[in-house]
């Protein structure tokens, strides 16, 4: 596909001579790069619950953002107008971070590479809503029939299409058509009168509605959230202080994420207040430990054919045998810091500014067999699932919750234990990773990421992992 | 009427013609300022306006819903047709609905939510107060080495609302904050904290300097932090940890967690859940404050609400659906954003103030925690297990003593509540509000 055929040239009428005149007057006042991003979104969302589908909503935002920098100042502005007077208002009003005669007289404008991660011919966003609707009624009856002790589900599906331009300074023209989908399901149960136990699970990506007809469907997450709820019945207090702690594979990577990944956005790392500045070259983790971001694995929810400033999105190894080896870059720390673009440069919408982001991260797999690793602990925690993590950069202090997880003792899984908060520190807590399990899996595909503000999809992955020392936030 | 209402209007008007029994629609208009800069220099200038509209119809008892960033007449009518085309697939449900009309209305006073000082500040002055509140900051103590910056942000805007019972209303509000981040380094060890302050206009807000002050005593008392060894010890929250436990509490009794029998509170009317010192209460009709509003997103005149009375639960928080789903009557806490349908939300939520100064509380602790910062989610109102990451101060003999970090501290809601006696420095920094907390003994994981 050529620009020319592109969602914005088709369907607005927006040329290269006009991309080019923006940038201009975003550039009148001599800043040092200017870039555009023009968005469009459909959503739809849809939620039972009760049995009941009690909502149903779609709608469109569109809207183009306008970024100037210079040396280190950006400004910005955005329109939810795209004509062009009101484009070249916000450009005017972006370029007031610059002082001085225009540097940059025009831009010519070249295609950037292209390629398809997600292929999805019909985007859920464009199929019947009776479909739609069905995934989640059939969801609901799935959690429900699991076991008589669940008596309340909750199931939302939601998905969105966005159509994305991006036009730089620099000569970069690129423009992507980006799905999601997304199926979410929350049981409750209860036992004998008790307090009522929650089950989450979900899972999606950039794929067609197939994917929950076909691979993983509506009965598999309902199941998977019932099942969670169950067990949680017969929890038991969690151990309060220092524990060993086995990670089971998939979602529980969100550890990477919260302990590794954030600390390596580059603008911390420019700025000096990441616990990890600095560190490029030395051992932060064990030598057992590889961790990449990988933006470019097909139809998963954090891949991106390009990211929000233009850049092709790639494999980056953050982590390499336990060595520091590189930041997550955005266009402006890669041109304060002289690197390369990463490709992690992400905004939630055409309203917010980019940022150093993660896309897919996860822990490489290594040689253990996942139920020697278990065998090896004679007391510790299991933790075959997490809800949310949170992280201090600065300080490096993260933590995140298991929502699942499991006694170890004598080498067995015994009690379920009850949800727990994990803490630990970023630059050391991977030190003490002794065994990675041959069993890398990525999560299904629920991961959203905030930071200043800004919520973006991610994906995160590990391998059944045991890690010697951890504080884990009990009561017993 | 402004444009906006008026925009209301026609498309609750539209609905009505497309076949809509019932409609409300709720539009929203604004104007953001923000700058942050860092190291005395400017590092971003964001500067925009938008406006958007959300739509929910009813055909008989069943609901659709939409939302639109265009507001040509093309894009209304595409927005009136996405949510009659939704209400074709969702089921029929018997308490769906509109509030009933004898509910509808809007507080009578002046909530003073506008404040017209903020737009006579050029863009000059608002950056200059962040650079006055980092300037404090760095020149505060030499172990502030560095800055995550500081920001001045602002936002007015009109909120307007209709529906097909004749309510129309609109307000206008307005917001500003300074806010500051510094980093202090002691060692290899680095530490930040922050402080920000924010008010309906200008005059309200703390200046620069102090903003700069506290947020650099903040982050320096941080340094040094050790790990605290794992034991029960009694804690006690600073206000800025305890407005989050207030939000925790929320969580637990807006209608929806009661009807769906998901909070520990269900059930609970009429019983004493808290110690005779809580009393909890939303209000959201107290002039100037960020919780406050006219009335809420159905339509239905926001008021005083005690929640917890000496201890004793006396009601829930309620929108219309929750009300009748309990068979008692909107608290008016309907609360939407632009998508969707209403939930529950909240006004100014806070614990009243006690009587003991937080000097005092503390110094009635032999042996015990100053938590600061929480981080995590661990709060689960089905069971009222609590379990998160803490930061803070420990305290020995009555006194603040050493910083400790990276410890976790649990328990659960219910003994917190048992035990809880708020100091009386209450403030209202945001719509959750609470004094020092004492909470009771709590487990504290660390090595």
């Amino acid at each position: 596909m050529t620009f020319s055929e592109s969602f914005f040239a088709a369907r607005f009428g927006i040329e290269r001579r006009d991309l080019e005149r923006y940038l201009s007057e975003a550039l009148s006042q001599g800043g040092d790069y200017a870039d555009l991003y023009f968005e469009y979104l459909a959503t739809c969302m849809i939620g039972i619950d009760e049995g009941i589908v009690k909502s149903a909503t779609q709608g469109v935002s569109l809207g183009v953002g306008v970024r100037v920098i210079s040396g280190e100042k950006t400004g910005y502005a955005y329109s939810d107008d795209l004509s062009p007077e009101k484009i070249l208002a916000a450009g005017r009003v972006a370029a007031c971070i610059a002082h001085g005669p225009s540097k940059i007289e025009k831009t010519p404008l070249h295609d950037g590479p292209r390629r398809n991660l997600y292929p999805v011919i019909t985007a859920p966003n464009d199929t019947a809503f009776a479909d739609r609707v069905d995934l989640v009624k059939r969801a609901e009856r799935a959690a429900r029939a699991y076991d008589n002790r669940v008596f309340q589900v909750q199931a939302s599906y939601a998905d969105s299409l966005r159509h994305v331009l991006v036009a730089t300074s620099d000569g970069v023209l690129n423009f992507d058509r980006q799905p999601m989908a997304r199926l979410n399901v929350q049981a409750l149960a209860r036992q004998n009168g008790g307090a009522p136990q929650t089950g989450y699970s979900g899972g999606g990506g950039r794929i067609d509605l197939d994917f929950f007809l076909n691979e993983k469907t509506p009965e598999h997450f309902a199941r998977e959230a019932a099942r969670q709820a169950v067990v949680q019945l017969d929890a038991v207090e969690a151990p309060a202080g220092e524990s060993v702690v086995v990670l089971g594979p998939g979602w529980p990577g969100v550890l990477l994420h919260e302990a590794v990944g954030h600390g390596l956005e580059a603008d911390f790392n420019r700025k000096g207040t990441s616990a990890f500045t600095g560190r490029i070259g030395q051992q932060v983790a064990s030598p057992l430990c590889t961790v990449v971001d990988d933006g470019t694995i097909g139809s998963r929810r954090g891949s991106l054919n390009v990211d929000d400033e233009g850049n092709q999105t790639q494999r980056n190894v953050l982590i390499e045998n336990g060595i520091l080896r590189g930041y997550l870059q955005d266009n402006l720390s890669s041109r304060l810091m002289g690197n390369a673009p990463t490709g992690n440069g992400r905004r939630e919408s055409y309203e917010h500014i980019p940022m150093p982001r993660m896309t897919n991260t996860f822990m490489l797999a290594g040689e253990s067999d996942p139920e020697e690793i278990i065998r090896s602990v004679p007391k510790g925690l299991y933790c075959a699932n997490f809800g949310g993590g949170q992280v201090d950069i600065t300080s490096g202090n993260f933590v995140f919750s298991a929502s699942e997880s499991y006694l170890i003792e004598d080498g067995k899984l015994t009690r379920p234990v009850k949800n727990a908060t994990l803490i630990g520190n970023g630059p050391e807590a991977l030190k003490y990773v002794s065994m990675v399990g041959n069993d890398l899996m990525l999560d299904e595909g629920v991961g959203v990421c905030g930071k200043q503000g800004q919520s973006i999809p991610v994906g995160v992955g590990i391998p059944t992992v045991r890690i010697d020392r951890m504080t884990v936030g009990g009561t017993a | 009427m402004s444009e906006l209402l008026d925009i209301a209007c026609q498309v609750v008007e539209l609905a009505r013609k497309a076949g809509a029994t019932g409609a409300e629609c709720t539009c929203s208009e604004g104007e953001n300022f923000s700058v942050d800069i860092r190291l005395n220099e400017v590092e971003t200038l964001t500067q925009s306006a938008s406006r958007a509209t959300g739509l929910r119809v009813m055909v008989g008892q069943f609901t659709g819903s939409s939302y639109t960033s265009d507001l040509t007449r093309d894009g209304l009518a595409k927005l009136v047709a996405s949510a009659m085309e939704l209400a074709a697939v969702t089921t029929e449900d018997p308490l769906a609905g509109l509030p009933d009309p004898q509910d509808l209305g809007s507080f009578q006073g002046d909530l003073d939510l506008f404040s017209d000082d903020i737009e006579r500040l050029a863009p000059q002055e608002r950056i200059e107060m962040a650079l006055r509140a980092e300037r404090t900051a760095l020149e505060f103590d030499a172990r502030i080495t560095n800055s995550d910056g500081a920001g001045f942000s602002s936002f007015r805007g009109v909120h307007a609302f209709a529906n097909s019972l004749q309510f129309a209303g609109e307000y206008r509000s307005s917001y500003c904050s300074i806010s500051c981040v510094p980093v202090a380094k002691q060692g290899e060890k680095m530490e930040r904290d922050y402080w920000s302050s924010s008010a309906r206009g200008v005059a309200q807000l703390e200046s620069p300097e102090q903003v700069g002050r506290i947020a650099a005593e903040r982050t320096v008392r941080r340094l040094g932090a050790v790990k605290a060894t794992t034991q029960k010890a009694p804690v006690i929250f600073e206000p800025r940890v305890a407005r989050s436990f207030a939000g925790g509490l929320f969580d637990a009794i807006e209608g929806r967690a009661i009807y769906r029998d998901s909070s520990f509170l269900n059930g609970k009317l009429g019983q004493k859940i808290a110690s005779s010192r809580t009393t909890l209460i939303d209000d959201g009709t107290m002039p100037r404050l960020f919780g406050s509003q006219p009335f809420d997103d159905e339509g239905v005149a926001t008021r005083r609400t005690v929640v917890i009375r000496n201890g004793v639960l006396e009601t829930y928080l309620l929108n219309t659906y929750a009300a009748r789903k309990l068979g008692m009557r909107t608290t008016g806490n309907a609360s939407r954003g632009i998508t969707g349908n209403a939930g529950v939300g909240h006004g100014n939520f806070y614990l009243e103030p006690g009587e003991r100064s937080p000097e005092d509380l503390i110094r009635s602790v032999a042996n015990g925690f100053y938590v600061t910062e929480l981080i995590g989610s661990g709060v689960n109102i089905s069971t009222g297990d609590y379990s998160r990451g803490a930061t803070g101060l420990w305290i020995e003999n009555g006194k603040l003593t050493y910083p400790v970090s990276e410890v976790t501290i649990a328990g659960t809601l219910q003994e917190m509540l048992a035990n809880l006696e708020p100091a009386n420095d209450l403030e209202f920094r945001s719509s959750f509000a609470a004094p020092t907390l004492f909470v009771g003994e709590m487990t504290i994981g660390g090595k």
